[in-house]
């Protein structure tokens, strides 16, 4: 069914926009392998986040993904680069047609590109991996005749910034689990509204704050999605209040 | 923040409020219009099979007479009209077909296309879909 690819998430796995989800990258059944990719802008006050992923779903199964991130720092100057490699295996049901919500579990292998910044906040590492658990369901026409999405998912990490300002820090430098979650409501087969929640852990000291985004889904056939949301990243790096513009475009190349 | 969680379980809250509301006591059936609409979306769903070859192949050995009529019945009794289905049960009907999940799948947009060329309202192709989506499990994999 069109729209139940879902999108992919800031760092490359399926999701919303910054929420892993339990559904996997494509529209891929127990036959099928998809191949998508992701391009992702989110342009706040001080920081410029550029995402470019790639994912590939296997058999309605297994997802692996690659992403990079390019954090240029508007004020400062520079940039902070980012490699993951993400891999999501769904445990049970089906996002529409199963009783009990979709359930998958994933990992992203974080690698910071250059140390120097995540040192220089105080960072104890400049690599980590986030584990988590996701559940997902649509409720067919359960909002006077809209389909509803929901996403709960629960993190286990010890990244900074989602591994930006490195892992681990002088406060706490152990895994810490974090809530997520998102809800949508699809007002056709094209047009889907919604809001997204990211519990971050504070481990720098820095004051490092939850994200949230509400935002709109534009999905004119299964080839192609366009996502533009208004993102509050809160404060990074001492910069408060970072708010701006999400933009993200995806296409299944096979 | 936890003002945001907040706002999230309150939007939540708020969506599942309202969908109690919006189930009524109206039936899927009477708001479809009755058994005139019911007909015309089976009509355009065996159009739409006609002219595809993946789910023609199901459907090339059946008798499209009685496939109709059967449809009709099942479809009037799922969405909570007056009707009792008589045909054999959907594990019956399936059994031997091995339909694979993309090919349910397709079968599934074929259908959507046969609402919409029905005219029926989106929100309301999604109730008559969410009646189906159960019988999912007594059709794929048989």
């Amino acid at each position: 069914m069109i729209g139940t690819a879902g999108l992919t998430q800031v760092e490359g796995s399926g999701g919303g926009g910054i929420v892993p989800w339990a559904t996997l990258s494509g529209y891929d059944s127990r036959e099928q392998v998809s191949v998508s990719a992701t391009a992702t802008q989110v342009d706040v006050d001080n920081y410029r986040l550029n995402m470019l992923g790639a994912s590939a779903s296997f058999y309605d199964r297994l997802e692996v993904s690659v992403a990079h991130q390019r954090f240029d720092l508007k004020s400062l100057g520079g940039d902070i680069r980012q490699n993951i490699v993400g891999v999501k295996y769904r445990v049970y049901g089906d996002v529409v047609y199963s009783d009990w919500p979709q359930i998958s579990v994933g990992l992203q292998h974080k690698r910071l590109e250059d140390n120097a910044i995540a040192n220089l906040v105080g960072a104890q590492d400049d690599s980590g991996t986030d584990f988590y658990v996701a559940a997902t369901k649509v409720h067919l026409g359960a909002v006077g005749g809209y389909n509803l999405v929901w996403n709960v998912a629960a993190r286990a990490t010890k990244a900074n910034q989602m591994g930006l300002l490195g892992f681990g820090g002088s406060q706490n430098d152990s895994y810490e689990l974090m809530a997520e979650a998102s809800i949508g409501v699809l007002f056709s087969r094209h047009f889907a509204l919604g809001m997204e929640y990211r519990q971050k852990p504070d481990n720098l000291g820095l004051g490092e704050e939850d994200w949230t985004d509400f935002f709109v889904t534009y999905i004119p056939s299964k080839d192609f999605s366009l996502t533009l949301a208004w993102a509050d990243l809160g404060s990074i790096a001492g910069a408060s209040d970072q708010k701006g513009l999400y933009l993200s475009f995806n296409g299944q190349l096979w | 923040m936890v003002s945001s969680m907040k706002n999230l379980i309150f939007i939540a809250l708020v969506s599942w409020f309202i969908a109690g509301c919006a189930s009524n006591n109206t039936s899927v059936y009477s708001q479809l219009g009755g058994q005139p609409k019911v007909e015309q979306i089976v009509d355009n769903f065996i159009t739409e099979i006609e002219f595809d070859p993946i789910m023609f192949e199901y459907f090339k050995d059946s008798d499209i007479g009685r496939f109709r009529e059967k449809m009709i019945e099942h479809l009037c009794f799922l969405t909570g009209g007056p009707c009792e289905y008589t045909g054999d049960t959907m594990v019956q009907v399936h059994t031997g077909m091995n339909v694979t999940e993309s090919d349910f799948n397709h079968g599934v947009d074929l259908f959507i296309a046969a609402m919409n060329k029905a005219d029926v309202p989106h929100p309301l192709q999604n109730k008559v879909l969410a009646v189906m989506a159960p019988t999912r499990k007594e059709i794929i994999y048989l």
